[in-house]
């Protein structure tokens, strides 16, 4: 079962519900933080004896004793990572997408395999939390190779849950797209439900069956529920905007660790997806 | 020797596009005869990324020795020193004045890219 915890606006409280969703339940699962651009989940769960691992993705590198400028490679590739002047190719690492077609049309076999740094992938553990994340490298335009890698760590029969990054573009997407449910976390104000009917919208295309939390639920207007209402969206907990919780996140801490009682109904969250997950299975 | 300017319309009276890679034509010109072809670059003006090599490479190919434009990234910049043309940037007006001022010496060649990469 993979869970994807995911928003369209960011800042609404998908770090606070995975992480705590993670920390409340008694059996082995795995907590991956896909929101490689700015991880912060392990600011929450603190794993001990991280063990950081490169990862880097095919990039062409040219061999000019070979290459005749034929300029199959240029003409194929879709986003301009080859130009050849005269007799010359000039490679634009950054540009390629690693679909590695230079390689496969060359005539001559003068496409050798580079390498493009993507970033790091750190792993650890915590209690029953078997943790990683993806860290971006700092220049890296693309995330989703990274967060594709963050994902093969996923094994059969493995209970995971995946932090996502904000937004419904390609890096939210990659971050979805393996899960059985998603969890969509967002605040009853004009903003977060603007962005949140884009999310449905990106899920539902998706096929994936998706249920709300709503944090800092005592804000803002009724909109939201209208809304869910409407599309028939399960609302399966809410936050309220509460001091105590901010302080507890702002200290880094968890709110399943500091009190009983959110212990039991981040465990009544978890059973309400499975329930959720199921009646969709059934339905469909 | 030909020209390459960057321009928003098709002859010569058009203005010029600062944009090189995205400029919507480029008039490949002879300046002493004023005999030009305009080239429709709308396929690179859409383009994901890379629009300047494409246009770049498009500029060595059609056997302009220099380019008159706007702005040059440096991904374009890259691509046309190694074809051996040089890159007069910040031109404004139209593509005629632009040839004028080319024909009278009074242009500075660039030595580095003068915009930042676009992402």
């Amino acid at each position: 079962m993979i869970i994807s915890v995911a928003s369209g606006k960011g800042g609404t409280g998908k770090t606070t519900v995975s992480t705590n969703l993670a920390a409340s339940l008694d059996r082995p699962l795995k907590l991956l933080d896909c929101d490689v651009e700015e991880p912060n989940a392990h600011l929450f769960i603190k794993p001990e004896h991280l063990v950081s691992k490169i990862e880097s993705t095919f990039v062409p590198v040219i061999d000019e004793q070979r290459c005749t400028g034929c300029r199959k490679c240029a003409d194929l590739c879709q986003f301009n990572a080859l130009a050849v002047i005269g007799d010359k190719v000039l490679v634009f690492p950054e540009l390629c997408h690693s679909c590695e077609g230079c390689r496969l049309i060359c005539p001559e076999q003068a496409v050798e395999e580079g390498h493009r740094e993507l970033g790091t992938i750190e792993t650890g553990v915590w209690k029953h939390v078997s943790f990683s994340y993806g860290r971006l490298r700092v220049g890296e335009a693309m995330s989703p190779p990274l967060i594709n890698r963050v994902q093969s760590l996923i094994e059969p029969d493995d209970l995971v849950i995946i932090d996502a990054p904000p937004g419904t573009s390609c890096p939210a997407i990659n971050a979805m797209k393996v899960s059985d449910f998603v969890l969509l976390v967002t605040e009853p104000t004009p903003f977060g439900l603007h962005d949140l009917v884009l999310t449905v919208e990106a899920v539902r295309q998706l096929s994936i069956p998706c249920g709300l939390v709503i944090n800092r639920a005592d804000i803002g207007n009724d909109e939201l529920y209208h809304y869910a209402r409407r599309e028939g969206l399960p609302i399966l907990l809410e936050i309220p905007f509460q001091r105590t919780i901010a302080e507890i996140y702002s200290r880094g801490g968890l709110l399943v660790e500091q009190s009983p009682e959110w212990r039991t109904r981040f465990c009544q969250l978890f059973a309400s997806i499975l329930q959720a997950a199921a009646e969709a299975e059934v339905s469909q | 020797m030909k020209v390459a300017i960057s321009a928003k319309g098709t002859d010569l009276n058009s203005d010029v596009d600062p944009r090189f890679g995205r400029a919507a034509f480029l008039i490949i010109v002879d300046p002493e005869t004023l005999e030009f072809e305009a080239v429709d670059n709308s396929a690179n003006v859409s383009s994901f990324k890379g629009a300047g090599i494409q246009a770049a490479t498009m500029v060595h190919d059609r056997g302009a020795s220099v380019l008159m434009t706007g702005y040059c990234g440096p991904k374009a910049f890259q691509t046309l020193q190694v074809a051996g043309i040089k890159v007069v940037s910040d031109v404004s007006g139209t593509v005629m004045e632009a040839l004028e001022r080319l024909k009278s010496g009074s242009v500075e060649y660039l030595e580095t890219a003068n915009a930042e990469a676009h992402w």
